[in-house]
């Protein structure tokens, strides 16, 4: 029972995997770009979150409704400003560019918030469970992630695949310069895919602080994470990155259970495994 | 007045200067054809003109503005579609939304889906397929509805006839009278001399990065024509 109870714990920690990733998958997803301050950019929600708790007094969960569209403001501006002008014909701009973004941001972090470990408190939703059969118990807090994973997920299959807006990313996704003759202007739709990457960034920074402890440096490992549930998933599928968060968490869960020692190791050797057989990931999308 | 006035219209590669001094005119509701060998330049100047290579901004004027060196997303709002050569679908998206990209631009007019599934009905049929599943003539008609998706006044066609069997070229040209009849002028761009004299109202035949020979396909002679297509 043990063991099932492992699995299951670790399903529930693969929907926070799943949100980590869901934002890199996204922007890769559309233009193309591997945001190496991804990690950096959850933390820095979680630590907007550590604000407005601090200065409204707000339930972290509520915090969300200031956080996202803030992240989200953020992205927009970020890749309009900054992002855009690395991309075109070379890969190494935007992953220097991104990588010295992680830097910056971990250092202001340190220097407005401390390196002080930090958590938001959610009162009584952290302890409170549902007992199940054998002796399994699910968390309230684990299983909120889980869902809010899929509903992210779920809702941004609906944009890509049943709005107008979604069209566009796809295309643009497809070939940049054809959408152009399209009257696309594609520097406004990569800001705008930007802006829904850290909208879904909020959503899991603020999670991530209400379940773990967090520090301005813990972004990289973070970043690490959503990487492998990407591949694990296989790239530009978003059904296949929730797949993979959660193949992911199953792993970490069943190493911890194992011996603690060994919780994350085994999170990476389930990934080199799945990249071993399948180096196109679970999931791919089909065109690629 | 002319729709579309190229005056001295140079482009170039890097240091390669493909065009040199294109001058051309195109009425409204006119059609005309590029003719021209491969490396010609016709390409090149379909680039020119909707902004995907740099341009002075004299060099083409659009309904009486100077547009040259527009950005391709602002070019084609003012009205000037292109089909692009090797039709460029969108392999994600299925047949209908390759055509709804179209409508992106915005502009209102004659063309909507209900219009092009008339002019193209072998498309609505296959509406859910995607894009690149189609045989390469259903392809061009794809390509060609999503460019008159966006109501230009000015359609821009890059060898729409490359690749096809000529059964397949017939039904496509067959499209082109419904199209000219909303008012749409249209310019072909073809290495196939005879479909190009066959549409048009009148020819330019381009060498080189120059224009070689120009009129109505009446009026010139096939020595003419092969003098200023081959250089012979």
């Amino acid at each position: 029972m043990e063991w099932v109870n492992a699995v299951v714990q670790g399903v529930m920690l693969g929907g926070l995997f799943a949100l980590f990733a869901t934002g890199l998958s996204l922007i890769f997803g559309v233009m193309r770009l591997v945001n190496l301050a991804h990690g950096d950019l959850i933390v820095l929600a979680a630590f907007l979150g550590v604000a407005v708790v601090e200065g409204l007094g707000l339930h972290p969960l509520v915090t969300l409704v200031i956080v996202v569209p803030a992240m989200a403001l953020l992205g927009y501006g970020l890749q309009r400003g900054l992002l855009n002008l690395t991309l075109g014909g070379d890969i190494l701009p935007p992953l220097l560019v991104t990588f010295g973004l992680s830097i910056v941001i971990q250092n202001v972090l340190l220097e407005t918030f401390s390196a002080d470990t930090r958590r938001l408190q959610a009162g009584a939703l952290e302890t409170a469970s549902i007992e199940l059969a054998g002796g399994i118990s699910i968390g309230w807090l684990p299983l909120i992630v889980l869902l809010l994973a899929v509903a992210v997920i779920g809702g941004l299959q609906l944009v890509f695949y049943r709005t107008k807006i979604g069209r566009i990313f796809r295309a643009t996704s497809d070939n940049p310069a054809v959408a152009r003759l399209m009257g696309v202007n594609h520097r406004h739709v990569f800001a705008l895919a930007m802006a829904l990457a850290l909208a879904v960034c909020a959503v899991a920074g603020i999670l991530m602080a209400i379940r773990t402890n967090f520090t301005p440096t813990i972004g990289p490992a973070r970043l690490l994470f959503a990487f492998e549930a990407v591949i694990i998933g296989g790239l530009g599928s978003l059904w296949g990155t929730l797949a993979g968060g959660i193949i992911l968490g199953v792993a970490q869960a069943i190493g911890a259970q194992i011996h603690p020692g060994v919780q994350i190791l085994a999170g990476h050797i389930a990934f080199l495994a799945v990249l071993a057989v399948r180096p196109q990931g679970l999931f791919p999308r089909l065109r690629d | 007045m002319s729709l579309l006035a190229v005056r001295g219209l140079t482009a170039r590669y890097g240091d390669f200067q493909a065009l040199f001094g294109i001058d051309l005119d195109i009425a409204a509701g006119e059609t005309v054809a590029i003719i021209g060998a491969n490396g010609a330049g016709k390409s090149t100047f379909l680039k020119a003109v909707t902004g995907q290579l740099a341009a002075a901004p004299d060099a083409v004027v659009y309904d009486g503005r100077p547009i040259g060196g527009e950005a391709p997303h602002h070019i084609v709002r003012r009205g000037i579609a292109l089909v692009p050569e090797g039709r460029q679908l969108f392999p994600s998206l299925t047949v209908e939304e390759n055509l709804l990209m179209g409508a992106c631009v915005g502009r209102t007019g004659h063309w909507t889906l209900q219009t092009v599934y008339e002019l193209f009905p072998v498309l609505r049929e296959r509406r859910s397929a995607p894009g690149t599943a189609l045989s390469g003539g259903q392809q061009q008609m794809v390509a060609i509805g999503r460019a008159l998706m966006a109501n230009p006044r000015l359609l821009l066609c890059d060898e729409i006839s490359l690749g096809l069997a000529p059964i397949v070229i017939r039904d496509i040209y067959a499209a082109v009278p419904a199209i000219r009849a909303g008012g749409t002028a249209v310019l072909v761009v073809e290495q196939d001399i005879r479909q190009a004299m066959a549409v048009a109202d009148r020819v330019y035949c381009f060498q080189e990065g120059h224009v070689s020979l120009s009129g109505r396909p009446a009026d010139l002679t096939l020595d003419q024509i092969t003098q200023a297509y081959f250089g012979m």
